[in-house]
């Protein structure tokens, strides 16, 4: 259904290495207008350096990335700007700007891309906090008064400032309750079925993967595994998926996705 | 799919009917908001002509109808796709609570003495907080010396080398300028009286009684009082502070007594340093410009100070050394969770620091004076 052109985002041959240490060989990976994409894989595996990678954090030691169909290493600094402009990214631990309070952390790309004059890039990033489920009182705080949950949510709003073609986002749920977690799935869904952006996510949660993920790929030794829809993810016959997604958890995690999805799913 | 053109949006205005046209995008915000402002009552739109459409562009769509009614156009419009449809919906939904709730009361005369006295009570607090924490800190010094099992070493000796053998080049150095031109400043007034050679005991004097001490402790205030702060500072953002405590380990015997102790026993050394690097600073003067020659220097040391002054100088260092110290870590246990917050917690100790060494040496000044010491 979707051909190479849909892809916005290409690795080819990506490699890493920390010193010695090797991160990543040789791999390859797609990335389509509109998904939802998880990477799962064990602690270390290099998952959130393979999306500091695409982002253009880190420089890779061989291979080729290319996203909207540009290598962003070798683009002069001006058009490189202008093309991570289309990125938002959530780091693991929200990575708000603790000097400022929430309605500024979002304002302040809007006033220094958009060229928003202050009020009105605050009344964007109240709309953008409203967006992602803050409420309007919240505008006003500093990140270190605000609990996990909220921190993700305005980290999201952040990311969300400049309406982004593309999300990456590093272990979104990690470290929120599972209310906390499964609202946060629902609203990811729900913005991207509304704004229509992609998103690139590193997760090891079981149930933001089947709730929301439209292809995974399993990172282990070094490589991708494997890269596709969760049934055919789930259904390889390799020990680490196995107990991954066939273990307690996953096998929980499915039944939940199934008895909530299974009736209303021609509706989406 | 969207023109690579972008044509700017418009609202127009026909009859009472208004119509978007155009791309509701954030670069034309200022102009779209424009727009909307001068609308006042709006009950339908035409959203047929609407080229792209962003976030943006559907929050002022919200502004101009109000969510309910947005709800209601998105919902029955013809020609919307069903992402359009969508973004909208969600858009109206999450503006559904006014954004900005109603503002907080306003400044008057009577908030701002109140803040006055806030800031007075803080202030008072604050140097109560030092209080407290000095005691607190000679009480578990004096708990800790009594069990040498409790000592720790490799940390005392880590913060040794930082604080006060990495110290010591800028101290020589400094003290050794500030010496050189003491000695100059007192050839130039005393040449009128033909004293010059009293230049060796102005120099000799103010090292061994204030500037041998006063410049190493300004200056660990600003090298080590800062290093401190910053360090337990972060170290309490990252909640290390708390999961000390949690396994029944107290910082005060983990983080803050280690480096008192460093402070105590490395600014004697630094103040040492400083007096004689002072002194050579004024002894190469006195023998290049002014035809004192180094054994008559020391001669002159030797008849004419006694000791008295060195120890009236190095009797002060341990006290500096405390209250440096003491201000360090104390801030760092009162910064916040923020960035911000360990900034400022960093400035206010080495501000803090430096004050108190200048107040303390000018009573000590005056204490050692009524002495006739």
């Amino acid at each position: 259904m979707s051909d190479a052109r849909d892809a916005i985002i290409e690795v080819r041959g990506l490699s890493n290495r920390f010193g010695e240490h090797v991160v990543h060989e040789d791999i390859d990976l797609d990335i389509r207008r509109g998904e939802i994409f998880g990477v799962v894989g064990g602690s270390g595996t290099g998952k959130s350096v393979l999306l500091r990678s695409i982002v253009g954090l880190k420089r890779p030691d061989g291979g080729s990335i290319r996203v909207f169909g540009e290598e962003l290493q070798r683009l002069p600094p001006a058009q490189r700007a202008r093309l991570e402009r289309r990125f938002g990214v959530l780091f693991q631990r929200g990575a708000l700007f603790t000097s400022l309070n929430l309605q500024e952390n979002v304002a302040l790309p809007l006033i220094e891309h958009a060229g928003l004059s202050r009020p009105d890039a605050e009344r964007i990033a109240r709309v953008k906090l409203a967006l992602a489920g803050l409420p309007p009182s919240s505008a006003g705080l500093r990140p270190d008064a605000l609990s996990g949950g909220m921190i993700k949510r305005a980290a999201l709003a952040r990311a969300l400032a400049l309406d982004p073609e593309v999300l990456f986002l590093d272990e979104p749920t990690a470290g929120l309750d599972p209310i906390g977690a499964a609202a946060f799935d629902r609203l990811l869904v729900t913005l991207r079925d509304a704004l229509g952006f992609s998103v690139f996510m590193v997760t090891h949660d079981l149930d933001t993967l089947y709730s929301s993920c439209d292809r995974v790929a399993v990172i282990a030794d070094r490589r991708v595994l494997v890269a596709d829809t969760l049934e055919v993810v789930a259904a390889t016959d390799t020990p680490w998926v196995r107990d991954y997604f066939h273990g307690p958890r996953g096998r929980a995690a499915a039944g939940a996705a199934r008895s909530r999805t299974g009736p209303d799913r021609e509706e989406r | 799919m969207p023109d690579t053109a972008s044509r700017p949006g418009k609202l127009d205005q026909e009859a009472h009917r208004l119509r978007a046209v155009g791309d509701w995008t954030l670069p034309h915000y200022a102009q779209l908001r424009n727009d909307v402002i001068r609308v006042h009552e709006a009950r339908t739109i035409d959203l047929e002509r609407l080229g792209d459409l962003d976030t943006a562009g559907a929050a002022l769509l919200v502004d101009l109808l109000g969510p309910e009614t947005l709800r209601e156009i998105a919902e029955g419009a013809r020609g919307l796709t069903h992402e359009r449809r969508a973004m909208l919906m969600a858009v109206a939904d999450a503006m559904r609570d006014p954004l900005f709730p109603p503002p907080a009361p306003r400044t008057t005369p009577l908030t701002a003495l109140a803040g006055l006295g806030l800031a007075v009570e803080r202030l008072g607090r604050q140097q109560l907080a030092l209080l407290g924490f000095i005691g607190f800190t000679l009480s578990s010094l004096l708990g800790t010396l009594l069990r040498p099992r409790r000592w720790r070493l490799t940390a005392l000796v880590a913060h040794i080398q930082q604080t006060g053998l990495n110290a010591i080049p800028i101290v020589a150095l400094l003290t050794f300028l500030v010496g050189a031109v003491v000695a100059f400043l007192g050839a130039t007034v005393l040449r009128d009286f033909g004293a010059t050679l009293y230049t060796v005991n102005l120099v000799t004097y103010s090292f061994l009684r204030e500037f041998g001490v006063l410049l190493a402790a300004i200056l660990l205030a600003g090298r080590t009082a800062s290093a401190f702060t910053a360090q337990i500072g972060s170290m309490k953002a990252n909640e290390e502070l708390d999961a000390l405590r949690a396994q029944g380990l107290s910082p005060m015997e983990l983080l803050v007594l280690p480096r008192v102790l460093a402070m105590l026993l490395s600014l004697p050394v630094l103040t040492l340093v400083g007096m004689l690097s002072g002194m050579v600073g004024g002894a190469l003067v006195c023998a290049l410009a002014l035809d004192i020659s180094t054994t008559q220097f020391l001669t002159i040391l030797q008849r004419d100070i006694p000791l008295r002054h060195f120890l009236v100088g190095l009797g002060k260092a341990p006290l500096f050394a405390f209250v440096i110290a003491a201000i360090g870590c104390l801030e760092g246990m009162k910064a916040g969770a923020s960035a911000q917050s360990v900034g400022e917690h960093t400035t206010s100790s080495v501000v803090q620091s430096i004050f108190m060494i200048i107040l303390l040496d000018a009573l000590a000044a005056l204490f050692f004076m009524e002495m006739g010491w």
